[in-house]
């Protein structure tokens, strides 16, 4: 197709979509008009019936919690796919180690080094906050996870690639990774031990705004968080494998 | 607010061409970072942290980071892949 008729054929469609857009949106209701029932019905009820006052993750953690199970299971198996491509090739790269020397040796300024440095603790701090208040405030152990697994990545910007290898090649991001997980799961089936439904909040429910209230939502969270955090640090190791091994080569 | 809600609807509506005219890869994944951050603040202003805080962690962070992976992955092939054809 030559780039002049893809112009013409994307000008029309482009209209053709501008059009049906505007016809779509003059019928919107206007902004705040919410006539879903359960919506209202939730954020009456959930502060009282759960103890959490971030109702979006009293939603998302109790009363829609078997979606979130699934979607926590999405998102592992797409790491272990990751990690199942980009398993280590073996005998291939041996005889190439040699050439690639001249590639990616940008120099790292001192200001980035020091600063990237001293935002880790932060971020970690922050990462785990975030994970643990997700019963109270916006965020939650999706979030949270996150921001933790972000954590290793400044790390490695900031040059300091030895460390990077120590933290993702840890045992813990892998046990983190399955035992949160594995965690979700058997928040869900205590239930059954006490005679309830799966993923039924068994867990006492304290006071309102308290750290430890809400029950399973508190833990679910912290458990996502986990899970989340092992996750992504896998993803990013099984990435930057070869370009760890080389740079830790080169600094011997 | 009525304002501040249309300048970052505008905002969104202005960067998001600028993800798709760009068309070197590495300088796309920067500009959909910006993309990404622009698009939280369109939902925090809209009142809703918690996406937006997805937001930013989802679309401001980790997918421009798995692209630029991704590309650092693919050259390093295409890298190798020359060097075999050259033997």
């Amino acid at each position: 197709m030559s780039s002049r008729t893809r112009t013409v054929f994307f000008l029309c469609s482009a209209a053709a979509l501008a059009f049906v857009f505007a016809w779509g949106i003059r019928d919107l209701p206007p902004l705040g008009d919410y006539r879903g029932p359960y919506g209202n019905a939730v954020t009456q009820v959930a502060v009282y019936e759960r103890h959490a006052t971030d109702v979006v993750n009293a939603i998302n953690y109790d009363y829609r919690a078997f979606d979130t199970l699934g979607e926590e299971f999405i998102f592992f198996a797409s790491v272990l796919g990751v990690l199942l491509l980009f398993r280590p090739a073996g005998e291939e790269d041996k005889d190439g180690k040699r050439e690639t020397k001249s590639e990616d040796t940008l120099p790292i300024s001192d200001t980035l080094r020091v600063s990237m440095q001293a935002m880790v603790g932060i971020m970690i701090v922050f990462g785990v906050y975030i994970a643990t208040h997700g019963q109270l405030t916006p965020g939650g152990g999706f979030q949270g996870g996150v921001i933790l697994a972000s954590a290793p990545l400044v790390v490695y910007l900031s040059g300091n690639v030895k460390t990077f290898e120590a933290i993702v090649s840890s045992p813990l991001v892998k046990l983190a990774e399955c035992g949160g997980a594995a965690g979700y799961a058997a928040i869900g089936t205590a239930a059954l031990l006490f005679g309830a439904h799966f993923l039924t909040n068994i867990v006492p429910l304290g006071t309102t705004g308290d750290l430890f209230s809400s029950g399973t939502i508190a833990v679910i969270s912290a458990v996502v968080g986990m899970e989340i955090a092992g996750g992504f640090v896998l993803l990013m190791q099984s990435y930057l494998r070869e370009i760890i091994e080389e740079r830790l080569k080169r600094e011997q | 607010m009525r304002l501040l809600q249309w300048v970052i609807l505008l905002l969104v509506a202005g960067v998001a061409p600028a993800v798709v005219l760009s068309r070197d890869p590495k300088s796309q994944v920067v500009t959909l970072s910006f993309y990404g951050l622009i698009c939280a603040l369109m939902f925090f202003i809209f009142q809703a942290p918690d996406v937006a805080l997805s937001q930013i962690t989802i679309g401001a962070v980790m997918l421009p980071l798995m692209i630029m992976l991704a590309l650092t992955k693919m050259r390093r092939q295409n890298l190798r892949r020359e060097r075999e054809g050259k033997k």
